[in-house]
């Protein structure tokens, strides 16, 4: 119609730059994971383990055991701890090849990531299956924005297919529930070799705050094996982009030991 | 209870009740079965009539058996099948006595409970039975083409001709309910900002709503306000993205990608008014968690999002091809959208004026000047019609908040004493929300009961799809703009 046809000449380019070049990823004002900072903590006070949902903060032997990968970013810590060592940020880009990277550590700093030499054919185009195993919507209504037009998400050749079969990775959402338990490892095995799976979101990766219940697991724990965590509630589109590109080797894991830039 | 008026029946004169309901043009909004600590378990009806603005709530005590009010209130049927699977409550008489969120043989032993070792099953659905050899029958789900939740639905087809459509759906159950079982009633708002997320602000002031009652609590004014601008900040990005959703389907690209961008605009705006794209983390029982400062920028990006909307809305309502997929499809008459319990943007565009802003007013709404656009018609145009004026109504609704808005303490102390029950609810984009939640002994919640507005929706939903065709499917599914994980919870 030429009416649209006009209108979409005029409006022009309305993606974002970013990541390729500097630019806007989009997320001003998102609050990421609390960020944990020892020095501050006050010896005996618990009040953070108390009050989270997902028990991601444990008080052990004095010192706090922090796992970003329960964490969903609901900010209760960071409202109850009285000295600042829970502390609000931006820290939302929390993509990780490796679980225990998601736990916070005080070496921080760990090996380099080796490179994936096996994943380099799939570069520059990458075919993801999507299976929602019981999500809240929120982690489909941010899959969904990667094709709006300020993400573009196949811009950067990577695209969403409707069958597994032609599928490089699977992206789970949800913390698998028992009826979706079938229909998710049914999926995986249509996949051809070789493949992958992403967890997505809080609930994919430990179970979020159904877990464990009388109709949730841990998300895929024990279920599919994960080749690439992103942890949030939901993770934003931008940060849903950057996992993918780290896992292609085409952005560096920013996240070691539970910190950024660490 | 403040905001409703307890009624106590006996099983014999149940039924009776509900025929006088019926006649009288009331509503019946939901039904729950709870187990006060050591009784038999108590089923619970809620319902309004257009002369009170107070519910009417029954109670029925030492309900083990009780006769199905489904005949006579067809909306009931889910609700009692809910009730029939996780509490074992049983009706006699029940039209549809099928499960309904459990399918017989399923297993929720996912964790392993006992003997560990078996992984869960699904149990077979209940399906008509259909002997004719010219009808084929398609299983479509549970995974679809798309990045879209989970469900299953089978057509009985022949040719295009759909001749009876049946969902299956509660894949999705995550016993949400449950997880409310045992928290504090001051933090547990996060669980409720989790049951669906593009209705996160809803359930989180349906919640708060009633732990506030539970408490018998004042919100602050400007506390108030701000849920106000909140909730129809939640409207927006809803329905904007629906619009673009809905072009998806008539295959109109520009129209698709504009909607979409005009969602991801509204989404940001949310991100840095509250720190989340789905206004989560703001809410508390008693007010908010933290302030906000709404500034000067909010009501300017408001207003040049309201006028490439007006433009939008103006190049759509000129696509011919559009309107051509949208008009006479997926009829809902009005008698069936009021008998199935159809609610929000649904139930407006078949004629049943109601909106529980106006009908039932909280937080602030009472003060506003508040539209409700129905319409008659029933079609996929009439949802998004009013769904469009729905968006207008919201943007005038911002800016006069942003207007009036005080400074002022945005959070009041709000704690439920022991044995205490409340009931809270908001019209979310999607339409009727409620929460139902008793606190016990210990000040700590004993059970929580979740209506969401799709739960109400998707019982309506099949009927405009038996003896339509498959081409107008997809259009229709668009045309209610449902959730699945609002529904299954």
């Amino acid at each position: 119609m030429a009416l649209w046809t006009l209108f979409g000449l005029a409006s022009g380019k309305a993606t974002t730059s970013w990541p390729r070049e500097a630019g806007k990823d989009g997320q001003d004002g998102v609050l990421g994971m609390p960020r944990y900072n020892p020095d501050a903590c006050q010896e005996g006070c618990e009040e953070c383990a108390a009050v989270c949902p997902t028990q991601a903060i444990e008080a052990r032997e004095g010192a706090l055991a922090v796992d970003y990968g329960r964490c969903i970013v609901c900010q209760l810590c960071t409202e109850v701890c009285p000295t600042g060592a829970m502390e609000s940020s931006a820290d939302w880009a929390f993509g990780v090849r490796d679980r225990t990277d998601l736990v916070w550590s005080d070496s921080g700093a760990r090996n380099p990531v080796a490179s994936h030499a096996d994943r380099r054919p799939f570069r520059r185009s990458l075919h993801i299956r999507h299976v929602d195993a019981g999500s809240c919507n929120g982690c489909e209504s941010e899959l969904q924005a990667l094709n709006n037009p300020y993400y573009n998400l196949h811009r950067l050749g990577i695209f969403f297919t409707p069958s597994p079969r032609f599928a490089d990775l699977l992206l789970v959402t949800g913390p698998v529930t028992s009826a979706m338990y079938e229909p998710l490892k049914a999926a995986y095995d249509a996949m051809p070799e070789p493949r992958w799976v992403m967890a997505v979101g809080t609930c994919a990766v430990s179970g979020g705050i159904a877990g464990g219940n009388y109709a949730c697991g841990h998300g895929l724990e024990g279920i599919l094996p994960v080749d690439l965590y992103l942890p949030g509630c939901p993770p934003n589109p931008a940060a849903i982009m950057e996992a993918l590109l780290m896992f292609l080797d085409r952005a560096p894991q920013r996240v070691k030991g539970g910190q950024i830039g660490g | 209870m403040i905001g409703a008026q307890i009624k106590r029946l006996t099983h014999e004169q149940l039924q009776e009740a509900a025929k006088m309901l019926q006649t009288s043009g009331g509503r019946m909004q939901f039904a729950y079965a709870w187990s006060p600590t050591g009784r038999e378990p108590e089923v619970r009806y809620v319902t309004s009539n257009s002369k009170q603005a107070d519910f009417e709530i029954w109670i029925v005590s030492d309900a083990r058996e009780l006769p199905s009010l489904a005949p006579t209130l067809p909306l009931l049927s889910w609700y009692e099948r809910e009730m029939m699977d996780l509490q074992g409550v049983q009706f006699t008489g029940h039209p549809e006595p099928y499960p309904l969120i459990l399918r017989p043989n399923d297993s929720t032993h996912i964790n392993g409970s006992g003997d560990g070792s078996h992984p869960p099953s699904n149990g077979r659905p209940h399906l008509p039975d259909i002997d004719a050899s010219d009808v084929q029958q398609l299983p479509f789900g549970p995974v679809r083409a798309d990045v879209l939740e989970s469900a299953e639905f089978t057509f009985f087809y022949v040719g295009e001709h759909i001749i009876h459509y049946q969902p299956r759906l509660f894949f999705k159950h995550r016993g949400m309910e449950m997880c409310f079982e045992g928290a504090d009633p001051r933090r547990a708002t996060v669980v409720a900002e989790r049951v669906s997320a593009v209705g996160s602000l809803g359930h989180a002031l349906a919640y708060c709503g009633a732990i506030e009652a539970a408490a018998g609590c004042e919100v602050p004014v400007r506390a108030k306000a701000l849920r106000v601008l909140l909730a129809e900040l939640e409207r927006l990005y809803n329905h904007l993205h629906y619009l673009g959703h809905l072009c998806h389907t008539t295959t109109l690209k520009v129209g698709e990608a504009q909607g979409k961008l005009l969602e991801e605009t509204a989404k940001q705006l949310n991100a840095r008014l509250t720190g989340s794209r789905f206004l989560r983390n703001v809410l508390a029982p008693g007010g908010l968690r933290r302030d906000l400062d709404p500034g000067r920028w909010l009501g300017d990006a408001l207003e040049n999002l309201r006028e490439e909307f007006v433009a939008y809305v103006n190049r759509l309502e000129n696509s011919e091809s559009h309107l051509d997929r949208l008009m006479t499809t997926g009829l809902l008459p009005e008698k069936i959208a009021f008998d199935q319990g159809a609610t929000g943007p649904i139930e407006r565009a078949s004629g049943l004026d109601r909106d529980l802003r106006r009908d039932h007013p909280y937080a602030l709404y009472a003060d506003l000047p508040l539209t409700v656009p129905t319409l008659k018609d029933g079609d996929a145009y009439a949802r998004e019609r009013v769904r469009i004026a729905e968006v207008e109504a919201a943007f005038v609704l911002c800016q006069r908040i942003l207007l009036l808005l005080e400074s002022g303490p945005i959070h009041a102390d709000c704690v439920p004493p022991p044995l205490s029950e409340g009931l809270g609810w908001a019209e979310g984009p999607r339409g009727s929300l409620f929460y139902a939640v008793h606190v016990g002994a210990d000040g700590r919640l004993a059970r929580v009961k979740i209506k969401s507005p799709s739960f109400s929706n998707w019982r309506a939903f099949p009927f405009t799809v038996h003896d339509t065709n498959m081409m107008d499917y997809a259009i229709n599914e668009a045309s209610f703009g449902l959730t699945m994980a609002g529904c299954d919870r």
